[in-house]
């Protein structure tokens, strides 16, 4: 395919934000803005470098601290596997209800016009601007025992507070929108004339959205998982309050930490930090050449 | 009359879209619908298209109602404001598509895709995207796509809208000679009076969701029936005396 000519500064203001940032053409500029640029670089790159590299070398150096061994029996030792895996099993399961969900909601709103249209999408929201913790707490009070639904999910014998079900519902909660906030710009740009098109040829709707709208949204749905993935193997508050910290059942890499730090065995947090560490490496690493993919 | 309108009404949140419209278009007759931007031309089309419904009055096709009729199954082909070409497809899948969602043999698509990439000079484009074609091709291309599956009513909303000023004019004259050779009846929708006058054989004027007149183009510039079609006639003629030209000829 054919290169894409750079994008100019104006373009990119308007444009999609950040993730053109490496393809902008620098705007003309005098002495004094270049003076600016340097300075703001060398604060950006400072600020940067204090806030989130190191930090992660500490994380590193820390878990490192006792040897190999000790690092090793940290990372392989029983409970840590476990949160490990309810961790990823959280993730695995929110990414999934999120992209069936958020799929079928930004298909709605960016080809269907119906009212109360914009208080679905600022619903949708919600979870970005509530704080986790708060989150957590309302899946306490409603399925908790003294909750609204406790009585009816007790006689059923269900448990979902303080178990694995409520740390996935918290999981789900908090990473809700990243899937539908992904999608809805794409879709909506693309607007509906494709689609008619097919239609009025004769297509159904699973023909449509598998030919039509499945090749253009796809990269956009790719990157939205990642960054739901991504939320959902850290996610800390909301699963915190719901999780009730049982040790190799409700706990999560996250909560394992925070254990082991307040019970001063400051290498094996730093250990398992690292694990959590290394995902966040490689979603990073899967995000970029995602998002090189999309240009 | 090939495609009757009866009657029609239709409201988009507590707008007037059409009111009371009604005209009939004759079979293998090209006819415009013309009027300025918000008159309700292209809502008459997605109508007849079955791309929207009307409140009331009927919609006949051949002599049969069509209103509650997909538009998948009124035999029509519709070529988009801008074209709307699939865009992750080829030229040769956009045009083949419609014949595969009929379940066509891939011997038979294939016969028909060439044949029309023919009659729209394409032949050697068949394998291009969308968006390696000028605005001139792309138009083409939704000719050729619409006419595909074999309609017998042609449906262009705003055909020249998307293309250069300056080969408009030689796009209009080409479409003209294709819908001629092809001798599908055809309905087109446009804002621009030089472009109705020097295409249409009939032309259908609207306003504010109202059908303002109906006639071969040498009446309604010569007789126009109200003082909205004398004035918007006049008024766009300053801009294009070279309709006013052909009107004279008339």
């Amino acid at each position: 395919m054919k290169k894409k000519a750079p994008r100019t500064y104006q373009e990119d203001i308007i444009g999609d934000g950040i993730s053109s940032i490496q393809k902008v053409r620098e705007p003309h500029r005098e002495n004094e803005g270049r003076c600016i640029k340097y300075v703001l670089i060398g604060v950006c790159t400072l600020f940067l470098f204090v806030m989130l590299v190191l930090p992660l070398i500490v994380v590193v150096t820390n878990a490192l601290r006792d040897g190999w061994a000790a690092y090793r029996e940290a990372v392989i030792d029983e409970y840590t596997v476990k949160a490990l895996q309810l961790t990823l099993f959280a993730a695995v399961a929110a990414v999934t209800v999120n992209t069936v969900f958020g799929l079928f909601a930004s298909y709605l709103l960016s080809k269907f016009y119906f009212r109360g249209r914009q208080i679905l999408a600022a619903l949708i929201d919600i979870p970005f601007s509530i704080s986790p913790v708060i989150a957590g707490l309302v899946f306490i009070l409603t399925f908790g025992n003294v909750g609204w639904m406790g009585e009816f999910l007790k006689a059923h014998g269900i448990r979902i507070v303080f178990a694995v079900p409520g740390v996935v519902l918290a999981t789900i909660f908090v990473t809700f929108p990243f899937v539908f906030r992904e999608l809805f710009p794409v879709l909506n740009a693309q607007g509906k004339d494709e689609e008619e098109a097919a239609a009025l040829m004769g297509a159904g709707g699973f023909t449509i959205f598998r030919r039509i709208t499945f090749p253009h949204i796809k990269w956009a749905l790719l990157y939205g998982v990642i960054l739901c993935a991504a939320r959902a193997l850290g996610e800390f508050g909301a699963v915190s309050v719901i999780s009730g910290h049982l040790r190799g059942k409700t706990n999560t890499l996250p909560l394992h930490v925070e254990i082991l730090y307040n019970e001063f065995n400051t290498t094996a947090a730093f250990a398992v930090s690292s694990i959590l560490v290394v995902l966040a490496v490689l979603i990073l690493i899967a995000r970029n050449i995602v998002e090189w993919r999309k240009e | 009359m090939y495609v009757q309108m009866e009657h029609i009404y239709k409201t988009f949140d507590g707008f007037h879209a059409s009111s009371d419209v009604s005209f009939g278009v004759e079979k293998g007759q090209l006819a415009a619908l013309l009027g300025p931007s918000g008159s309700g031309k292209t809502t008459i089309l997605r109508m007849i298209a079955g791309l929207d419904r009307p409140d009331s009055g009927d919609i006949m096709i051949d002599g049969r109602r069509v209103n509650d009729l997909p538009g998948s199954r009124r035999g029509i082909g519709f070529v988009f404001q801008n074209y709307a070409l699939f865009r992750y497809m080829t030229v040769a899948d956009n045009i083949a598509f419609g014949l595969e969602v009929q379940k066509k043999s891939k011997k038979e698509i294939r016969g028909r895709v060439d044949e029309l990439l023919e009659l729209v000079s394409m032949q050697d484009l068949g394998k291009r995207y969308p968006h390696q074609l000028s605005g001139g091709q792309r138009q083409r291309v939704a000719f050729a796509r619409a006419l595909a599956p074999n309609p017998h009513l042609l449906l262009l909303d705003e055909p020249f809208a998307a293309i250069d000023a300056k080969v408009r004019r030689e796009l209009r004259t080409w479409l003209k000679e294709m819908i001629r050779r092809v001798g599908i009846t055809s309905i087109f929708v446009t804002h621009d009076q030089e472009e109705a006058m020097e295409v249409a054989d009939a032309i259908i004027i609207t306003n504010l969701g109202r059908v303002e007149q109906i006639g071969t183009p040498d009446e309604i510039c010569l007789h126009p029936q109200t003082e909205f079609v004398a004035d918007f006639i006049d008024a766009a003629r300053y801009e294009a005396l070279a309709a006013a030209r052909s009107c004279e000829e008339w």
